[in-house]
């Protein structure tokens, strides 16, 4: 356990520290793809949306949607990572959101207490999707497809049993707006900020604490994680609960920042997070990816979505282009992570 | 026996994968009734070995002779319509596919005309059940039992009576006992008498010394991709052939080493070569 | 567990069967709902023939080991397609019917060329085609018609064929699925055709050294179900008179939820013609058969999500029993 938490093919060539070998390095790190996909999307819509792009409108426009696709990302990314995969995300969002409405909105019940029973929906959908998936030989697409019906339905039949129909509307107090809801400068989401905060501690937990490579080892091999005494029963429940939770993070900070919540909304995050996981360097079948590469990959999503409105191009034409990088994102990842395996060979012979 | 042609021969035969060579100068020869053991440690260079037998890569160097004759693979399929045949280690069948249509997957019997040719469940059956219970194996009986039912011992044997079905002459079985209790692995080794019993040319590539010594009449041991020794039954002991196959470092000389190390770390076991 | 009802239990469709009737009975129990018009009613019928001619290529699909949500695109592209062409353009049908399915082909090819290409899984290529055709159909339609919905007027014969009602009620789609059901059936259970199915889901490799040009079939197999489900939309073009371009994302999880509830293996290699149709008729008793009962209709989902979950758990003993089936005479 006491060797490196990151997952690099192998350490610097012991000789010299050309700067061939340094470039060589950085190819080799699973960010590597998605950083070159960003920075070639930013400089795409940089020249065609001109001025308004890089003014902080035109930022704030896309880190507003990179930052609640983000927070939903990160534990999908690392769920991924282990090789399992969470749709019901989709619904917890919105049964988030309403959980709130309803207590603090509906009951007028302090703020807090909404809060919290959103964020709880959450962690109980995570630990119900971790449990299954533990118990039985399900695959987690269709465990948490069922429990995306099942949310849905439950999200559905409780709002309009209470509250008599498919929207509930929250007045924020003043402090949970400006904790959850506010607008920075007028524009950028707190949200954002949110963001950073989780970005921070998914880095620690993936790539600092020893816990990031329990992860890796059960997305690379499960059974042998077991034997390694990695408790994997316990990590994949704490996995789904953790997205679990942050879902119902973005569910809660979206009734403060809408002021309502509607019960349909969280549908498009479900592979909209997926793709921007995928882009940002993570294997589908697991054992490999990083936090910078996530966030990389959400940004990319976000630019790409949001970037199309400032450019005189069909804004249709964006899902194009997601399509494209997506498929491109898979294909040179493949390659990239065939370079790192391929070096390390070479240098145990 | 050994005035008879080879069935497969192979001649000086070098594979390389770009800069990496993999198998160096290896020459083999198998006859019709006769069980070649291929011994070797993980990463010797048996897995290239097979495959190029089999027909999926091709030598870089050397020729393969079959019957006598030089031949080329163009591929696995080939070197099936050839009749040299590869049974891997789990069977490479199919486990929720019933008897009757695993053994007859790519070549399926069908009746009827036209475009409505039908899959001929019965004659399928029929046909796979009697393969497999004229290999001894009499308690599979129902072709419409599931591959996945049955034990790894059966799988095997219904892998090979496969191949035998199909024409093979060379039976290739990769590591066929590594993953069977001792009562499943003297199952198959009995099928791989009878193979032999049949004038089949059989490899048999283990790492159990022991199963080796059980059928074999003729023995190849592999080291980083060279044949380090090339014997007949009987030439060897069990104790030389597994000390030829640690590399040429004695298991007794090995074992003292541990111990020492052992001895002067307060009893932990030295950490793993790199 | 011999006799008839033994071999029964084998069989993939098995559970499908119980959870359709399960469901039934859960509605007569708790929603009072009266059999004779349920069983007269056409809504549930057609919405199980639109989900059904989907996901049976797709089941065959999940049953050779792959996956492919590109279909929720693929269902506005086809009635796109044709309202385009021989709406907009006032082109004869047959060029639009032609143009709806060859757009199909063209994504399934796509598809299952980069399937084969690649080691990427199949949900993630298909990913990026869902996208990517959202986009090709939304912007196209957009620049060719000025507008996200086009109207089409079909001749009586097109309509006939592909849009009418039967009874006044009943889609014509129905007619087309019962055959397609039993082609499909015929092509994975009588020919050997299914038999490389089955062995490609089973083991891909071994599929591939006994012979089977897996390759060719996988390809094949996409191209069926982008087709299918270009079909769909372009039935419901014709039947409706106009298309649109948004619709067909539910489809994506319902012919999923419909395939595995019908006993298929989502990893491959195990699964029947006769249980995804069950698999379709159950899911769309659940979600329209819920508005001949007392109960509010806001709950289906809840019910589908836990009849899936139950249906999988189901499906899976049953799949042990059959795989650990010896018949009694020889023990």
């Amino acid at each position: 356990m006491s060797t490196s938490n990151r997952i690099e093919a192998s350490p610097a060539p012991s000789g010299g520290q050309s700067i061939k070998a340094t470039i060589g390095q950085l190819l080799r790190r699973p960010e590597a793809g998605s950083l070159l996909g960003l920075i070639a999307v930013f400089a795409f819509f940089a020249i065609l949306g001109g001025k308004v792009f890089l003014a902080s409108a035109g930022y704030a426009s896309w880190l507003n949607v990179a930052a609640e696709i983000g927070i939903v990302a990160l534990p999908i990314g690392l769920l991924m990572i282990a090789g399992e995969m969470d749709i019901s995300i989709g619904a917890v969002i919105p049964a988030a959101s309403l959980t709130v409405a309803i207590v603090s909105g509906h009951y007028g019940l302090p703020e807090p207490v909404g809060i919290l029973a959103g964020l709880a929906v959450g962690l109980i959908v995570g630990s119900f999707n971790g449990y299954i998936v533990n118990r039985t030989a399900v695959p987690s697409l269709i465990v948490t497809i069922g429990s995306m019906f099942g949310v849905m339905g439950l999200t559905l039949g409780f709002t309009v049993l209470i509250a008599g129909s498919t929207g509930v509307s929250l007045v924020p107090s003043a402090a949970g707006k400006a904790i959850l809801g506010q607008f920075i400068g007028g524009m950028f989401e707190v949200t954002i900020v949110w963001w950073l905060l989780f970005v921070a501690a998914f880095f620690y937990l993936l790539h600092i604490s020893p816990k990031g490579n329990w992860i890796l080892a059960l997305g690379g091999d499960k059974v042998s994680a077991r034997n390694a005494g990695i408790p994997t029963a316990r990590l994949t429940v704490a996995l789904y609960m953790l997205s679990g939770f942050s879902a119902a993070f973005v569910g809660v900070s979206q009734v403060f920042v809408y002021q309502s919540a509607q019960v349909l909304a969280g549908q498009s995050f479900i592979f909209n997070s997926i793709m921007c996981v995928v882009i940002g360097g993570v294997v589908l079948t697991g054992g490999a990816g990083s936090v910078v590469g996530i966030v990389f990959g959400t940004l990319t999503f976000a630019i790409v979505n949001q970037g199309i409105y400032f450019t005189g191009i069909d804004p249709n034409l964006g899902s194009i282009i997601i399509g494209a990088l997506l498929l491109l994102a898979v294909m040179t990842n493949d390659k990239f992570r065939q370079m790192a395996v391929s070096f390390a060979t070479k240098k145990k012979k | 026996m050994s005035d008879k042609v080879p069935i497969l021969e192979l001649q000086k035969v070098d594979k390389s994968f770009g800069p990496i060579d993999v198998l160096f100068d290896i020459s083999l020869k198998v006859r019709a009734g006769e069980v070649l053991c291929l011994l070797g440690d993980n990463g010797a260079g048996k897995s290239t070995l097979i495959k190029t037998l089999a027909g999926v890569h091709k030598p870089t160097r050397g020729t393969i002779l079959l019957d006598g004759k030089p031949v080329e693979f163009s591929g696995p399929r080939n070197a099936q319509e050839m009749g040299i045949s590869t049974v891997h280690q789990f069977g490479g069948t199919f486990p929720l596919m019933s008897i009757g249509r695993s053994f007859f997957v790519g070549v399926e019997p069908t009746k009827g005309w036209g475009p409505f040719k039908v899959y001929d469940r019965k004659k399928a059956n029929e046909i796979a059940v009697k393969a497999v219970q004229d290999f001894g194996i009499t308690r599979i009986d129902d072709g419409d039992r599931l591959v996945g039912g049955l034990s790894g011992g059966e799988r095997q044997s219904l892998a090979i009576a496969r191949a035998v079905h199909f024409g093979a002459r060379v039976l290739i079985l990769d590591e066929p006992t590594a993953a069977l209790g001792v009562k499943q692995a003297a199952h198959v080794l009995r099928i791989v008498n009878e193979a032999k019993r049949r004038g089949l040319a059989v490899i048999f590539i283990t790492h159990q010394v022991m199963h080796a010594m059980t059928v074999g009449d003729h023995f190849a041991v592999l080291i980083r991709g060279a044949i380090a020794a090339d014997f007949r039954r009987g030439e060897k002991t069990r104790e030389e052939i597994t000390d030829l196959m640690a590399g040429g470092e004695t298991m007794a000389d090995l074992e003292a080493q541990v111990e020492s190390y052992m001895a002067s770390h307060e009893g932990h076991p030295p950490p793993p070569a790199q | 567990m011999s006799g008839l009802f033994g071999q029964f239990i084998r069989r993939p469709e098995f559970g499908a069967m119980l959870s359709f009737v399960a469901v039934i009975a859960f509605y007569v129990a708790f929603g009072g709902v009266s059999l004779s018009s349920l069983f007269g009613a056409a809504s549930w019928i057609n919405f199980a023939a639109n989900l059904g001619i989907v996901a049976l290529p797709v089941g065959l699909l999940m049953i050779a080991g792959e996956l492919d949500i590109s279909i929720g695109a693929m269902i506005p592209a086809g009635s796109m397609s044709i309202a385009i062409l021989s709406g907009y353009y006032d082109l004869p049908i047959v060029v639009g019917i032609l143009g709806a399915l060859a757009f199909g082909v063209l994504v399934g090819l796509a598809n299952g060329f980069l399937a084969v290409r690649t080691s990427v899984p199949s949900l993630i290529i298909t990913l990026g085609t869902l996208v990517a055709v959202q986009g090709l159909v939304l912007a196209g339609s957009v620049m060719l018609t000025g507008a996200a919905s086009v109207p089409l007027n079909a001749p009586a014969w097109a309509k006939l064929v592909f849009g009418q009602l039967i009874f006044g009620k009943f889609q014509v789609i129905i007619l087309w699925w019962f055959a397609l059901t039993v082609i499909f059936g015929f092509v994975l259970h009588a020919m050997r055709y299914g038999n490389w199915i089955f062995a490609m889901g089973g083991d891909e490799v071994s599929a591939r050294n006994a012979g089977i040009p897996t390759n060719r079939l996988k390809i094949a197999l996409f191209v069926l179900s982008s087709t299918a489900a270009s079909f769909v939309g372009m039935c419901g073009a014709i039947q409706f008179n106009s298309a649109q371009v948004s619709g067909g994302m539910n489809y994506i999880f319902n012919t999923i939820v419909s395939i595995v509830v019908g006993g298929v293996l989502l990893t491959g290699g195990f699964g029947s013609v006769a249980g995804i149709f069950l698999g379709a008729l159950t899911f769309a008793v659940v979600s329209q058969g819920i508005y001949f009962t007392d109960i509010d209709r806001n709950w289906s989902n809840l019910i589908i999500g836990v009849m899936l979950l139950a249906a999988v758990l189901m499906n899976n003993t049953f799949r042990e029993i059959a795989m650990r089936y010896v018949p009694k005479k020889s023990k």
